[in-house]
């Protein structure tokens, strides 16, 4: 049961914008020219006027939004499940379907925009209504929640009674017809808003999603705030929307060959041929990289760091140049950053003592300006007091080693000797599913670092760390 | 004793909340003003200038927003399907379910991939809270928590830990244990706080730090081993619904949507509001970055689903079609960037490109709302969660 279905507020807002589209599309399939042609149909003996069938509603909505099928069998469901459109044969059945089974237009009485409460007591005059039709010949779910509104709302019961005997009288004086389009209507109203148990409720909507006013104060402080912002954003830099949008189509080139939903990948994509052969070449402990890896390091400085094992192979080349305390800076940075609070004292003193230090034994290269403000900073140190020296750093190896170790022949080297793995073709008997093979739990590593030697042995066994 | 005796000469509307109430008669810039005492104490409180009432400053605030979107508009010289032209259409698209994962008793809210690219964590709203090898459909771990509706959900990059949260208006990080006979609730470390529920969490570059989005209209920082707020951001006027991090060079922002229809940016170590959306006409479900950085996608309870890119300032893009009447709840790119794939209420699944605006396919499975929808970390495959109970993973 989620909370507040019911609530008016609820409807209003999440629903709404939802609801007036549908209306203005049930409007449009009632144009007398454009929308659907409406026929009478002859339910049992009696004649039910403005009747149209389940192909009807597919064939317009086809031709109106130009889409398939199945959209619009989708589409029109959409409308059978919310109330606007009732079946007429099996009118307990919520279900589109795309022959020549009949349906109404839902009266905008009963829409759901109208945002009628639903109360108890209506559904109980509903009910008595058709406890005394059917002379006491419920449905079993419908003559369990008569029981029990009957308990519930016992002190208005001669209410309840009187009301039903009331319309049931008034009905009779209809003509037959009419009279059975008006129960249809009501029977499909109830139908979307008290859902028989096991089907679905289409009002349910989640935990309430308040607007302006009931969560932040919307007083003096919050719009001068908003009008600070506004200022500060007037005066923005912009850029060019060409150029902004070049760099999209660039991007997407770049990374096609790379996106296995787009292109594939090599050998195979594993959730389509049941082999992780695909995870297993491109984990971060292989031998060998493959080539699509080896290249992605070469679209920008934040690629090759990303990757652990291109970050290894970056400092091999610093370590040869030189200057890997520039890197071991960086990451340390890094640690700080993204480390525990606690820790970051010790951690920045550390680095202090490792790379900033007068005669340190790493010590990295800084402007003087920068490091004197991080000397500054260092004196109460915090998240960020590294960030402008991890910064000067970064842009550092960025300008100048990544483009120098691209040329090099360490990476040139690696990038030749990378694989181009071969296309496993889709097993020739389909019917034989490979077995799929279960992986060590990322967790796993922690728990084998934390445990003795005789824990070890019983965990690294296992494959599957199943405990459900 | 009334120490509020003052001469009541009329009653009427009042000037400023028009309501009927006995009205002082003050003067504001020499003009006559009828407020009612509220009002006047509302005014003395809140430290307006004089001629300042809230609606002058809401005024002053349209205003200036008017003149950002003209500011905005000038640098506009081409639209994105107008660049894209050049490009290849895209070839018939195929996208099946490859995985069905059941095992939930009730709707599934949210779901997240483990770095490993092939482990998920689910939560859902009775409160159970999974993780699956979804390549196998093996359950490894549950977690029951003590409140309904779990919706929000993360991995930790370790692959350690997972972060949950809902209607306890907190998020709990539980680490993940292999010992069979260990309780993981009994491990379980409360981190964050809010007023109102959590709607997203998600953890920083490591283990330590999780950004928490939440219904009290906040997003804050925090850090996992004390519990301590790091930052906090305030600019949201209505419940925030999601979040995601930049993965830019300096990875110092993030992005946020709400109800109060804004994206908007957020700088994390000052806790400013950098930059700020507002073109949709309904709740904002979902914020994802473009793989660059440089954009980031929406999807709202307006049917429709945006781009805004950060450097023109502007959104660039709507993916939106006539017969899509219900809103998206869930939006994700793929590896490239190039594929947009959108979960929507009305239960399917559209995928988008990204550059032409136009829709590739449309996926149907899931036999209730598509609550959320993530790509897996190497590109491969997405998973769609639903309140079908199911999860499923396409490819």
């Amino acid at each position: 049961m989620t909370i507040n279905t019911l609530s008016q507020d609820g409807v209003q807002r999440q629903q709404m914008p939802c609801l007036t589209k549908m209306e203005r599309m049930i409007i449009s399939m009632q144009d007398p020219d454009m929308g659907i042609k409406l026929r009478n149909q002859r339910l049992l003996i009696t004649v039910i006027p403005h009747a149209m069938t389940g192909v009807d509603i597919v064939e317009w909505l086809i031709k109106k939004f130009s889409i398939s099928d199945e959209e619009a069998l989708h589409v029109g469901q959409l409308f059978i499940k919310y109330g606007y459109i009732y079946p007429l044969k099996e009118p307990r059945n919520l279900i589109l379907k795309a022959d020549d089974s009949s349906y109404r237009f839902q009266t905008p009485y009963y829409w759901m925009s109208t945002r009628w409460p639903a109360s108890e007591l209506d559904y109980a005059i509903y009910l008595a209504k058709k406890n005394i039709r059917k002379q006491g010949e419920l449905i079993e779910y419908e003559k369990e929640c008569y029981n029990a509104l009957h308990k519930r709302i016992n002190h208005t019961w001669d209410f309840v009674v009187m009301q039903a005997r009331e319309q049931l009288r008034a009905s009779k004086q209809r003509r037959k017809a009419d009279r059975i389009v008006l129960e249809c209507q009501e029977q499909a109203y109830w139908l979307v808003n008290r859902p028989p148990p096991g089907t679905q409720d289409s009002i349910d909507h989640g935990p309430e999603r308040r607007t302006m006013n009931t969560r932040v104060q919307l007083n003096a402080e919050f719009y001068k705030k908003e009008i600070e912002h506004n200022r500060i954003s007037l005066a923005r830099n912009r850029v060019k929307s060409s150029i902004c949008l070049e760099s999209y189509v660039k991007y997407c080139e770049q990374y096609q060959p790379h996106d296995p939903i787009m292109q594939g990948c090599l050998p195979s994509n594993p959730w389509i041929t049941d082999d992780i052969m695909f995870w297993n070449m491109t984990s971060e402990t292989v031998a060998l990289p493959t080539k699509l890896r080896v290249e992605r390091w070469s679209f920008c400085f934040m690629e090759l760091l990303n990757d652990p094992m291109g970050r290894k192979e970056f400092l091999t080349y610093l370590e040869k140049e030189f200057s890997a305390e520039n890197l071991c800076f960086w990451q340390a940075c890094e640690d700080v950053r993204h480390g525990e609070t606690a820790k970051i004292p010790e951690k920045v003193d550390e680095v202090y003592k490792q790379f900033l230090a007068p005669g340190a034994s790493r010590w990295v290269n800084i402007d003087s300006k920068t490091m004197e403000k991080t000397l500054e900073g260092l004196k109460r140190p915090h998240r960020f007091v590294l960030d402008d020296a991890q910064m000067h750093i970064y842009f550092l190896m960025k300008k100048d080693s990544y483009p120098r170790y691209l040329k090099s022949e360490l990476y040139k080297n690696l990038l030749a000797r990378a694989i181009v793995p071969q296309e496993t073709k889709k097993s020739v008997f389909p019917f034989m599913r490979r077995q799929r093979h279960s992986s060590p739990s990322p967790a796993l590593a922690t728990q084998t670092a934390e445990d003795d030697g005789k824990a070890k042995n019983s965990n690294s066994n296992s494959g599957t760390a199943s405990r459900l | 004793m009334c120490d509020q005796t003052f001469l009541a000469i009329t009653f009427g509307p009042c000037d400023n909340c028009s309501q009927n109430k006995p009205l002082m008669n003050i003067y504001l810039k020499n003009e006559p003003i009828n407020y009612c005492s509220l009002c006047v104490e509302l005014m003395a409180c809140q430290g307006l200038a004089k001629g300042e009432t809230t609606n002058t400053l809401k005024a002053e605030s349209e205003s200036l927003k008017a003149k950002l979107e003209e500011e905005r508009a000038k640098l506009h010289d081409v639209e994105l399907h107008q660049v894209a032209e050049k490009i290849e259409a895209l070839g018939q698209f195929v996208m099946k379910t490859r995985r069905t994962l059941k095992g939930h008793g009730n709707k599934v809210l949210c779901m997240d991939w483990c770095r490993d690219k092939r482990r998920i964590v689910s939560s859902s709203q009775d409160g159970k809270v999974i993780v699956w090898d979804a390549y196998t459909t093996n359950k490894e771990h549950a977690v029951t928590m003590p409140c309904t509706w779990v919706m929000a959900c993360a991995y930790a990059p370790s692959g350690c830990a997972v972060a949950c949260g809902g209607l306890d208006n907190k998020c709990s990080v539980y680490p993940l244990s292999l010992d069979k006979n260990e309780n993981l609730a009994a491990k379980k470390k409360s981190v964050a706080m809010h007023t109102n529920y959590l709607s997203s969490c998600s953890f920083t570059n490591s283990d330590m730090q999780i950004l928490t989005s939440s219904g009290d209209g906040t997003c804050a920082l925090w850090d996992v081993e004390s519990g301590q707020l790091l930052q906090s951001f305030h600019g949201h006027s209505a419940d925030v619904l999601s979040l995601h991090l930049a993965p830019s060079e300096t990875g110092n922002t993030f992005v946020s949507g709400g109800c109060d229809k804004k994206a908007n940016v957020w700088d994390m170590r000052s806790g400013q509001n950098v930059q700020s959306f507002e073109t949709h006409e309904s709740d904002i479900n979902s914020v994802k970055y473009y793989p660059s950085g440089d954009a980031f996608a929406t999807g709202s309870d307006d049917a429709t689903c945006r781009l805004y890119d950060l450097r023109a300032d502007r959104e660039v893009a709507i993916y939106s079609r006539d017969s899509i009447i219900f809103g998206a709840s869930s939006v994700d790119f793929s590896l490239s960037g190039r594929l947009l794939f959108a979960g929507y209420n009305d239960y399917s699944i559209n995928v988008w490109d990204v550059l032409k605006g136009t829709r590739v396919a449309i996926l149907f499975g899931h036999e209730n709302r598509v609550s959320t929808v993530r790509v897996s970390p190497d590109g491969t495959a997405f998973c769609s969660g639903s309140w079908d109970n199911t999860l499923r993973i396409w490819a």
